[in-house]
């Protein structure tokens, strides 16, 4: 639905009004300029207090030595050379951050779309269905990650016992340096499959025009083929704006790994967010944070980036 | 035979279709089975293999146990509170910042409210540690303020933009027709645009309180005391501090009836209303 309304025309036209008929204000129109002013006025202020200003902060305390009881003590780009040359968990952080991305988007993505399309079936309980879905994406995190810890237990958990019943010995998942991040992306996938990306799914579905539907229903397409054909093409603009947010947000992942791991074994899910709030909160290190900070953001322009000029090649937007 | 196969066909598919949701239902919903069962044990029941999915006996009195182990009513009361005290700041002045950028025209509007989207994309943590330290200044660090008083400030990003897309598709004849009437931009706020939008303010509170009743981060980073705890912090504490009692037994059964019982404010919340939350959320995406 978003994606429209972000993009879509009336942002760009009222621009181009605005740059070719630049501002000249009445008096009446004086009088409507400062009371709308007035109305954003919070949003001005939270942004200069609680975005903007710490972000400036956030620069500077990255070029600086800084535990908050000490005044902060500038000490130029040694926070980031540090961390790119002697660091022994940078390294290991951003390739555990990265696989962890390349794990968890794509089963994120499908699994979402799958859960949107057999929900716009039209089928008898659909409701009951969408909220079975859209449940596990409601369960408060932490309590989703105790669950998940008991469902994984090596020894005694629901996985390894239904394994052991067709005869697979089971790992010891969250306990395994090389299962460990496969088991937080079975974790997360179950928790947000059938949330609010499937939902954008569902509503991108239920805009296609049933006339494209019925042509080629016509013309005898198989129920896969009318998928493939019509429905997913149509539903790349919605795709793309999901796989930029879940990539987004997954890169920040913390709290699975925080509550269930604590980042091990052997930093197996030693994830850059999980490092950042080490530093920062437990060794108040702030001024190497928010050089980690810096870095996150870095991380997440380059791929949105990168997903902006490859999705030229996928993504197809509706004449409209 | 070519009149029976479409008969056939639409069967198979339906029989697929229902094949698919029920085992993906099944696939949502069995690891709350598993916590339930597990909830109801004790610490031999947890090690039986094979596990048992009915307990013999089924030990209700963990749901008891858990009110005093650690103080989980208490936890709940807090984000409660919190999630309360956020949503009133919340909702009033996101109204407000929506209603400037919908109906008034001003140099920098359309800057403004780019500016506003693209913090959208911006994580948290670029203004988390100057965040924390400003707090810190101020002695916040161990109350709910810091976790309340920004909300006062526009709110989300998110609650603006989606009501700003609200308010633009309200008829303009409408609060023009109530200027000629005299009524000034406040009165036009509080006496139409508000009740208006019932709909979306609805569904931006639910969708709030889920938000709160999740966030984990910024109460982990600022409270402290145990008595302050919100419910995700609490429960990692119980996770952490009770992993096995003075005797050396785990304490699985009451982390799942403990995590149980946390998940269902959220849960029964969205049941109840998930009808008004789609409502709300569709009249408000759906004509961008």
């Amino acid at each position: 639905m978003s994606h429209r309304t972000m993009h879509g025309a009336p942002t760009r036209e009222s621009l181009t009004a605005r740059i070719s008929r630049p501002f000249r204000l009445g008096v009446l129109g004086w009088y409507e300029a400062r009371w709308g002013l007035f109305f954003i006025t919070p949003w001005i202020l939270g942004f200069l207090l609680f975005q903007f200003g710490p972000m400036l902060a956030s620069v500077y305390f990255s070029f600086t030595d800084y535990n908050v009881l000490r005044p902060a003590r500038w000490v130029g780009l040694d926070n980031y050379q540090y961390m790119v040359t002697t660091d022994p968990r940078f390294w290991k952080a951003i390739q555990v951050t990265v696989y962890y991305v390349v794990l968890r988007v794509p089963p994120t993505i499908v699994g979402a779309l799958i859960c949107a399309i057999i929900l716009n079936q039209s089928i008898r309980g659909r409701v009951v269905y969408r909220t079975l879905f859209f449940i596990p994406s409601i369960t408060p995190g932490v309590a989703a990650i105790l669950v998940w810890t008991w469902v994984l237990n090596p020894h005694y958990g629901l996985l390894n016992y239904t394994l052991d019943q067709v005869g697979i010995e089971g790992p010891s998942w969250l306990g395994d340096p090389d299962w460990a991040v496969p088991s937080l992306v079975m974790l997360g996938v179950w928790g947000s499959i059938g949330g609010t990306s499937a939902i954008i799914f569902l509503s991108a579905l239920q805009d296609i025009p049933e006339s494209l539907v019925d042509a080629a229903r016509v013309d005898g397409a198989t129920w896969l083929r009318e998928q493939l054909h019509i429905t997913i093409p149509l539903l790349t603009p919605a795709i793309f704006f999901v796989l930029v947010l879940t990539i987004i947000g997954t890169f920040q992942a913390f709290t699975a790994a925080f509550v269930s791991t604590n980042g091990g074994p052997a930093y197996a899910t030693y994830f850059l967010v999980l490092h950042l709030y080490e530093r920062a909160f437990q060794s108040f290190q702030m001024g190497y944070a928010s050089a980690l900070a810096w870095v996150l953001v870095a991380f997440l322009l380059v791929f949105t980036y990168l997903q902006i000029q490859g999705s030229n090649r996928w993504v197809h937007y509706g004449g409209d | 035979m070519s009149s029976s196969l479409p008969v056939v066909r639409s069967a198979l598919r339906t029989f697929a279709i229902y094949g698919v949701y029920i085992g993906a239902s099944i696939l949502f919903v069995i690891p709350f089975v598993w916590a339930l069962s597990g909830s109801l044990k004790n610490p031999y029941q947890l090690e039986l293999f094979p596990p048992e999915w009915i307990p013999d006996p089924v030990l209700w009195r963990n749901y008891a146990e858990i009110w005093t182990i650690v103080p989980l009513g208490r936890f709940m009361w807090n984000t409660f509170f919190i999630a309360v005290l956020s949503l009133v700041g919340q909702l009033f002045t996101a109204s407000m910042v929506a209603y400037g950028f919908a109906k008034f025209r001003f140099p920098g509007r359309d800057v403004l409210f780019l500016l506003m989207l693209s913090t959208l994309m911006l994580p948290i943590h670029v203004s988390l540690i100057p965040r924390f330290v400003l707090f810190y200044k101020l002695k916040w660090v161990d109350t709910f303020l810091p976790l309340i008083v920004p909300n006062y400030f526009g709110g989300s990003a998110f609650a603006i933009f989606l009501l700003r897309q609200f308010f633009r598709n309200l008829p303009k004849e409408m609060d023009d027709a109530a200027r000629i009437d005299g009524a000034g931009y406040w009165r036009i706020f509080f006496q139409i645009l508000l009740p208006l939008s019932r709909s979306a303010l609805i569904a931006l509170t639910i969708l709030g309180f889920l938000a709160d009743w999740e966030d984990f981060l910024q109460p982990l980073i600022y409270l402290q005391s145990t008595e302050k705890l919100t419910v995700s912090i609490g429960l990692r504490f119980l996770a952490v501090t009770a992993s096995s009692d003075i005797s050396g037994d785990p304490t699985t059964h009451l982390l799942m009836a403990a995590s149980i019982v946390s998940s269902l404010p959220p849960i029964l919340l969205y049941v109840v209303a998930q009808r008004q939350l789609v409502q709300g959320l569709v009249l408000t995406g759906s004509k961008g």
